[in-house]
């Protein structure tokens, strides 16, 4: 691996988003617009805002670096360009390295963006360590890229990768925690509940709990995140048959 | 069998692929020197693609060999010093053309002297800041030549370079194929029509997967009696039945 090929495909991928104005405005406009609505919808609901409002910014870094990157890279399959790529001195960690750099950079901007919105003009409640926040929509965002990689092999049309949202992303959502409590769902699913990502992603923002309790989330969205690269890496091939 | 030596640019011996349950090229075999312009010539679907991708080393190869520079197509070794250009435009087309050689250019570790050098020499100066995008057919295929020149490699295996451009463009990168060939690379060019012959030192006619004549533009005119190349062709295949 080369670092500084790395960091060239992630500056190319930045580029390439610089002169898209609607993926940007996806990327960072529109879930502060809709925290700001979530806000504004609960303003009759004392404390309600408080709850919902921080497991969001969890949420929202997964679901659209995950559909941004699923379609990138499909592109990215499809035209031909991955192929020359790979005619050059670039490896699979280079270019999955790259990808997870740029969409984890814009994760973090994008959290930034979100949070300092909603903790000053929305009027979030501050609670716990604010770092922390932005460190899960880190995680959030390398989590969606991940996954994002790897799904994208076994889409075939940019269409088709945008229907992988509702199967891989919904389920997650109903059972993340921030439709009912995890502990309130039916023991199997919260089996199942307890080891998503996107469960770990809004636990992780969880106010109050202990250090160890944090760190097994993080430890969650790690192992999530190294063993979708992982896959994104080997569904990259070099040689069709 | 071919005798080997040390100075082959190609050295193809009993190459067959075959993909998807259909034998795609059946037991091709040629050998080339540096400076030699080549063009593989053949109607659409006789397997020109599918020989330069083999000889890049990202098609899988079911029998025989291939050997680029006494290396294995494929090779680590190869990497960065085959240009390639794919037979459609195989850049990021939302980025500008400076952007996309200058990637290339990073990639392969050159002097960003050559986005410059190589942008002059496929006209595309003037569109230097231009998104891929916003260029027609043939003003796209320019820059994915381009991506080809960067580091003046010492092969060069282009897919179709000069469809849907206008005569004169197509005229001027003839003479920059002549050039490079001049110059000691090694240029194979493949074509589907047939008038392009005359342009090459030598000629590679395929037709459904196999080697049909191997030799000079002028020595296939005699050797088929023809007035001109289609003819030629024409004839080839009512001798090969």
């Amino acid at each position: 691996m080369s670092l500084r090929r790395t960091l060239l495909t992630s500056r190319r991928i930045l580029e390439q988003l610089r002169h898209d104005p609607r993926t940007l405005a996806l990327l960072l406009i529109v879930p502060t617009a809709l925290m700001g609505l979530l806000a504004w919808s609960l303003t009759n609901e004392p404390g309600a805002f408080n709850s919902v409002g921080p497991k969001l910014l969890g949420v929202f870094p997964l679901i659209v670096m995950f559909l941004v990157t699923s379609v990138i890279t499909l592109r990215e399959r499809t035209v031909g360009t991955l192929e020359r790529l790979f005619t050059l001195p670039l490896t699979k960690a280079d270019f999955v390295g790259g990808y997870a750099i740029a969409f984890g950079a814009l994760a973090l901007i994008q959290s930034l963006f979100v949070s300092v919105l909603s903790y000053t003009w929305y009027g979030l409640a501050h609670q716990g360590v604010p770092w922390r926040i932005s460190l899960v929509a880190l995680c959030a965002g390398l989590l969606g890229t991940a996954f994002g990689l790897a799904l994208s092999a076994v889409a075939h049309t940019e269409f088709q990768a945008v229907q992988f949202m509702p199967a891989f992303i919904l389920p997650q959502l109903l059972l993340c925690g921030l439709v009912i409590p995890v502990s309130q769902l039916p023991p199997v699913l919260r089996g199942i509940a307890d080891v998503l990502p996107m469960t770990a992603a809004v636990h992780a923002i969880t106010p109050m709990q202990s250090n160890q309790y944090y760190l097994g989330q993080f430890a969650i969205m790690f192992a999530y995140v190294f063993a979708a690269l992982v896959v994104g890496a080997g569904t990259l091939r070099r040689v069709t048959k | 069998m071919m005798e080997s030596t040390n100075h082959s640019t190609f050295e193809v011996s009993n190459l067959r692929v075959v993909r998807n349950g259909n034998e795609i090229l059946k037991s091709i075999s040629f050998r080339s020197v540096p400076g030699e312009l080549i063009g593989l010539l053949g109607p659409s679907g006789s397997g020109k693609s599918t020989l330069m991708r083999s000889l890049l080393g990202v098609q899988a190869i079911t029998g025989g060999s291939a050997r680029i520079m006494n290396c294995a197509a494929g090779s680590r070794s190869l990497r960065g010093r085959l240009g390639y250009m794919a037979q459609s435009a195989a850049v990021y087309l939302d980025l500008s053309v400076e952007e996309n050689i200058r990637y290339f250019t990073g990639v392969l570790a050159q002097p960003l002297s050559e986005v410059a050098r190589v942008m002059d020499v496929v006209a595309l100066t003037p569109y230097a800041h231009r998104l891929v995008s916003s260029l027609s057919g043939g003003e796209r295929a320019r820059v994915s030549l381009g991506v080809a020149l960067v580091g003046s490699p010492p092969v060069l295996i282009l897919d179709e370079p000069t469809v849907g451009l206008d005569p004169i463009l197509r005229r001027d990168l003839w003479r920059t194929f002549d050039d490079l060939a001049t110059s000691g690379a090694t240029v194979i060019v493949s074509s589907h029509v047939m008038d392009e012959a005359a342009r090459c030192a030598r000629l590679l006619l395929l037709r459904d997967g196999t080697l049909l004549f191997d030799g000079t533009p002028a020595s296939l005119l005699a050797a088929s009696k023809a007035s001109g190349y289609d003819e030629a062709f024409e004839r080839l295949i009512e001798g090969d039945r």
